[in-house]
């Protein structure tokens, strides 16, 4: 029984979950986004500051499982640093392993640390946990790039 | 498999506990537990849906497989075979309930779509019942969403306000301000009987007297007390009847495509119809069409025919076993969890303590355990509970709670299943290292 419960809990996850990277709201930033599942209630404010194609800082305040506290967290230490372009393949591939039925091999080289989700993508339940983040930031950086107003809700 | 016999010392469970649990096939599924070993079901998500009796399964099949046809126009054996069951569904809600006449139930797909009937038609009608601005709408700070939503678009949409009772730091209403609240401008005060996040029974009966005293109609939303409350109608003082009542039948060991709205038939025949179409018609010209009577007046389109009568096999089925034991079971279990729940470090309960003044559903939280987490843990132990906002994001906002995790019992639920939760809330705690 607690195989499974082990490779969904994976270490990297329950210690991400623990120390929150780059939690709190930050200034500058360019766009703020506010998402929720609402089939559970988490939610998440996401700032991200772009400069120039660059994204220099995702700060974030969420409320959430450790799945989803997790998956926000690794995926700002994965993307914090990258341009854009940069970002974008590691975007897909992780919607593309959450959406995946775990029945898609992650690249450890392309997602690193994200890999460890691939045991919430086999649990219909928790999908949405760890994408809750990741849909935040994509939402958040295309308002950005386009020079969207400040304060948006969703 | 699940045994009761360390806990005889608690009375008021069902004395045929064993028995009743062999009536719900499912109870008897097994997991894998990864090691080979196989783990039985623990069921404690009843407040979201019952599990269901052998005699509903076998009801439903029996009829399609031997009476199934469209009801009331089929002109042969099968429609009137189908007709005669599917009222005889009506006539078993009418029993259940204490309808004083069975033509004032309603059978609609859900309990949210009963809710959002009284809520629809309320803002078409005209005459006294008209709703509009300077109209007040009153429900509670613990209801269920699906007993906000249609009053927040009823006054949204006619200028009316929507007010609303607070709760009590120990989850119940909050009634000190209630001669503010039910005033002269009240038209309508809808709430729950039993919350579903909380678990806490309202004063239903003090409320609607107090409603009716201003001329404002009452809806009580059913969906947790029609499971584990007796509910006579009939027998409830004239001022003390609310004019609507709406439950869902997958709460009630009854299939899921079917709900009730009970309604006074004054009300109802002075109420404009819901939805138009077939069967709700007496006739239709190009110009203009007459309305069928109640029931019918509401019921447009072929109806959920078998689940109306899985339904009513759910309802005789509960009858037949008793309300007043089915409750008194539910309170020891309740009692038994609340004593059990106490004992695990962390964890705090949002609502009454009481077992005598709850439902048997228990909303809690574990310091440091999110509710989604907890609930996995659990599910690997073969438990089911709900994790979230339970449809209640209001209720939670007031305990300053964003999700909790649910364990709600129903008639089959053994005192070794509460067991099985403490212990399993136990391993949470050492598997997430609080302990």
């Amino acid at each position: 029984m607690s195989t499974e419960l082990d490779s969904l809990y994976q270490d990297i996850i329950l210690d991400h979950a623990k120390r929150k990277l780059n939690s709190g709201l930050r200034e500058p930033y360019e766009a703020e986004v506010h998402h929720v599942n609402p089939t559970c209630g988490d939610e998440i404010t996401l700032r991200v500051h772009l400069d120039g194609d660059v994204v220099q800082d995702i700060s974030y305040e969420n409320l959430g499982c450790s799945i989803s506290s997790a998956s926000v967290s690794v995926m700002t230490e994965l993307l914090v640093g990258k341009t854009l372009d940069e970002v974008e393949p590691i975007h897909a591939a992780f919607l593309e392993m959450m959406r995946g039925k775990g029945q898609v091999e992650p690249d450890e080289d392309v997602l690193e640390d994200a890999v460890a989700f691939a045991g919430a993508a086999k649990l219909t339940a928790r999908i949405k946990c760890a994408l809750l983040g990741w849909m935040a930031f994509q939402d958040a950086s295309a308002q950005a790039r386009s020079d969207a107003p400040k304060e948006t809700d969703k | 498999m699940v045994a009761t016999g360390s806990t005889s010392g608690l009375t008021g469970l069902l004395p045929e506990l064993e028995i009743v649990r062999k009536d719900f096939p499912i109870l008897e599924r097994t997991f894998d537990a990864g090691s080979g070993e196989r783990l039985p079901l623990v069921y404690l998500d009843s407040a979201n849906t019952s599990q269901k009796p052998q005699i509903v399964i076998d009801t439903m099949v029996d009829h399609l497989e031997r009476h199934n046809a469209n009801i009331a126009r089929a002109m042969h054996h099968l429609g009137a075979e189908s007709t005669e069951a599917f009222e005889g569904g009506r006539d078993a809600v009418a029993r259940f309930i204490g309808a004083p006449d069975r033509d004032e139930v309603i059978f609609t797909k859900n309990a949210s779509e009963a809710l959002n009937l009284v809520a629809n038609t309320l803002m078409w009608a005209r005459g006294d019942l008209r709703i509009g601005e300077g109209d007040e709408v009153v429900i509670t700070e613990l209801e269920h969403h699906s007993n906000i939503v249609p009053w927040q678009l009823l006054t949204e949409r006619t200028g009316a306000t929507l007010r609303w009772f607070g709760l009590t730091d120990d989850g119940r209403l909050d009634l000190s301000n209630i001669d503010e609240l039910i005033t002269e401008r009240t038209k309508v005060v809808s709430l729950a009987w039993v919350s579903n996040m909380l678990g806490t029974i309202l004063p239903i009966a003090e409320i609607t007297r107090r409603a009716h005293e201003v001329g404002a109609i009452v809806v009580v939303d059913a969906s947790q007390a029609a499971p584990q409350l007796p509910i006579d109608l009939a027998a409830m003082p004239a001022e003390e009847r609310p004019d609507f009542l709406a439950f869902t039948g997958h709460k009630t060991v009854g299939p899921t495509g079917i709900g009730v709205l009970w309604g006074r038939r004054a009300l109802l025949e002075q109420l404009p119809p819901f939805l138009g179409g077939g069967e709700m018609i007496a006739t239709v010209r190009m110009e203009k069409s007459t309305y069928a009577g109640i029931p019918h007046k509401f019921e447009a389109g072929t109806p959920p025919i078998v689940e109306a009568v899985g339904l009513g096999a759910a309802l005789d089925y509960l009858s037949h076993i008793g309300l007043d034991a089915i409750h008194a079971h539910e309170q020891a279990i309740t009692a038994y969890a609340l004593q059990g729940l106490a004992t695990v470090p962390g964890v705090q309960v949002l609502g009454p303590l009481d077992a005598s003044q709850r439902g048997g559903a228990i909303s809690f939280e574990l310091d440091g355990v999110h509710p989604h987490d907890i609930a996995q843990v659990l599910d690997s132990r073969g438990i089911a509970v709900r994790a979230g906002h339970h449809c209640a994001k209001p209720a939670h906002a007031r305990f300053g709670v964003q999700a909790s995790t649910r364990m709600s019992s129903y008639l089959y639920t053994t005192p070794a299943e509460i067991d099985a939760l403490i212990e399993g809330l136990e391993y949470t705690r050492r598997y997430f290292k609080l302990a």
